[in-house]
């Protein structure tokens, strides 16, 4: 690690620098939709809701080689302390983009042409790290639809605070924390299988062998992450037998 | 929004059962699908709760915020209700501007607490012209099964009768988020009401209606009852749909109306103001 003494020596909620916060996955939880999970870390609430393979309107946006995937992601209104208006917004759409591309990377619609498949990320409550939250979520809501993936993905926030680097960092690290070189933010995603990176993004002041090294904790965590998305699968699939 | 289509059959099939009293799934004409209720669901909100009614399920949230209040009510805070049909919840809800049914409910569930009183405005006054508390409530559906407007409703109230008033700045101006809010926001209980929504469907009289009734039914009539000394008191009313209600029928929703403000009404305050 860095030779000076970092400012952010503990953890303003006590956890160890790579501890994650509490997560809990839940498998099915909108009865109407193809596929629907809930995902949360510490007080960070994300479901995920997949509609399709459906025909896709207007018909000018069909493509005949392939299915598409379309990302909406979006906070509700009482999710934060200073209420957000209802609908999109400029943040809003980015991160639909950004997680449309993560999940893209590992799903394969080629066999659904002329078709779109919608996944809905909403955030009921926030506390830092929504869109990795959000695309846990869908991640294992397009696996519960039977939409066909090549691997799964898996997603966590890593960070610099001054010069210690943490995993999944709180509203505090994220946005209250400045001393020093300040917070760090590094969202990242993590294909299961071949361990590529399928989102990355940066906000910040980081070293390259700090990146590195952050990188590679994200990695690490993203191996916990995932098996919480799979046993969480495994627990719906075993209750949706019985039902039958 | 593009409308859910009920195949022919099936639609015979709702309406020869109905006509027997019974339903599709077994409930009687008149019953509601079970109630739940969960509170806070966002730690950041002044309140917030999930209803379900059946599979039916709908979020909602207040929050405050400051403002300027309006010129011809200087001295009392604002209310604004918004809904949200989200397409995650249906098949048929589309992204985009909010469509006729959203704004419909909202519009319903606004008027529901503003002309009721529901709210003491004068009680949210900061500084006369200047400075108001600003009520917020979001809704946000979670799964349509049928019947949005009775669960939003139910959600609305509940959201609105837990809600705190978070601590004030003066100085600074800033609302204080992290102190724990202690006062309730100002509620005149008394007018209080619930409401429920009847469809005609065939020759009858459906409660709570799933979302195969709701496609296929003539009329609809939504019922907002409050308590007067324990006498059920109709606060707001609202017809949908093409239908025309007849003499008759109109008698017999109203019966049907009250029988089920006496079974459901003490439940829902309970939820509603924790008595």
């Amino acid at each position: 690690m860095a030779k000076e003494k970092s400012l952010y020596l503990k953890r303003n909620d006590g956890r160890k620098f790579d501890e994650v916060r509490p997560i809990t996955a839940k498998v099915g939880i909108v009865p109407s939709a193809d596929g629907s999970a809930s995902f949360e870390t510490g007080g960070t609430k994300a479901i995920a809701v997949v509609r399709g393979p459906r025909t896709l309107h207007p018909q000018h946006k069909q493509d005949p080689r392939t299915g598409i995937l379309r990302v909406s992601y979006g906070m509700m209104p009482f999710s934060v302390t200073d209420r957000i208006r209802p609908g999109p917004n400029r943040r809003s759409e980015e991160i639909s983009k950004v997680s449309e591309w993560a999940l893209n990377s590992v799903v394969d619609l080629s066999e659904f042409p002329n078709t779109v498949v919608d996944v809905f990320i909403q955030i009921p409550q926030a506390d830092a790290g929504t869109r990795v939250a959000g695309i846990n979520a869908a991640a294992i809501a397009l696996a519960h639809a039977g939409i066909p993936m090549k691997e799964m993905v898996s997603a966590i926030g890593v960070g610099k605070i001054d010069k210690t680097l943490v995993v999944d960092l709180d509203k505090y690290e994220d946005s209250d924390f400045h001393d020093g070189e300040g917070s760090t933010d590094i969202p990242v995603v993590i294909t299961s299988r071949t361990k590529k990176i399928a989102l990355l993004q940066l906000d910040g002041k980081i070293s390259v062998p700090e990146l590195k090294e952050a990188i590679e904790l994200a990695k690490k965590t993203c191996e916990e992450i995932l098996k919480v998305q799979m046993k969480a699968l495994k627990e719906a699939n075993r209750s949706e037998g019985k039902k039958k | 929004m593009s409308e859910t289509l009920i195949p022919n059959l099936q639609k015979e099939k709702i309406i020869e059962y109905l006509s027997e009293g019974k339903r599709l799934d077994g409930r009687r004409v008149e019953d509601y699908r079970d109630i739940e209720v969960e509170m806070g669901i966002s730690k950041n909100a002044e309140s917030s709760v999930r209803v379900k009614i059946g599979k039916t399920e709908v979020l909602a949230g207040v929050k405050l915020g400051i403002a300027v209040p309006y010129p011809d009510s200087p001295d009392e805070g604002t209310l604004m209700t918004s809904a949200e049909l989200h397409p995650l919840s249906s098949q048929e809800f589309e992204i985009g501007k909010p469509g006729i049914d959203s704004i419909e409910i909202a519009r319903v569930i606004d008027r529901g607490i503003r002309e009721s009183g529901l709210i003491d405005v004068k009680k949210l006054c900061i500084k006369e012209g200047e400075k108001v508390w600003q009520v917020f409530l979001d809704i946000f559906t979670i799964n349509d099964d049928g019947n949005l407007l009775d669960v939003a409703g139910l959600a609305g109230l509940i959201a609105i009768g837990n809600a705190k008033i978070p601590i004030y700045n003066e100085k600074e101006g800033k609302i204080d988020y992290e102190t724990p809010a202690k006062d309730h926001l100002p509620i005149n209980e008394d007018v209080a009401s619930f409401n429920m929504t009847f469809h005609k469907i065939g020759n009858s009289i459906v409660a709570d209606v799933s979302k195969e009734e709701e496609a296929i039914s003539d009329y609809r009539l939504s019922i907002a009852m409050g308590d007067n000394k324990g006498e059920p008191r109709i606060t707001a009313m609202q017809k949908g749909k093409s239908g025309a209600i007849s003499a008759e029928d109109m008698e017999n929703i109203l019966k049907l109306a009250e029988d089920k403000w006496k079974e459901l009404f003490p439940k829902i305050k309970k939820y509603a103001f924790g008595k």
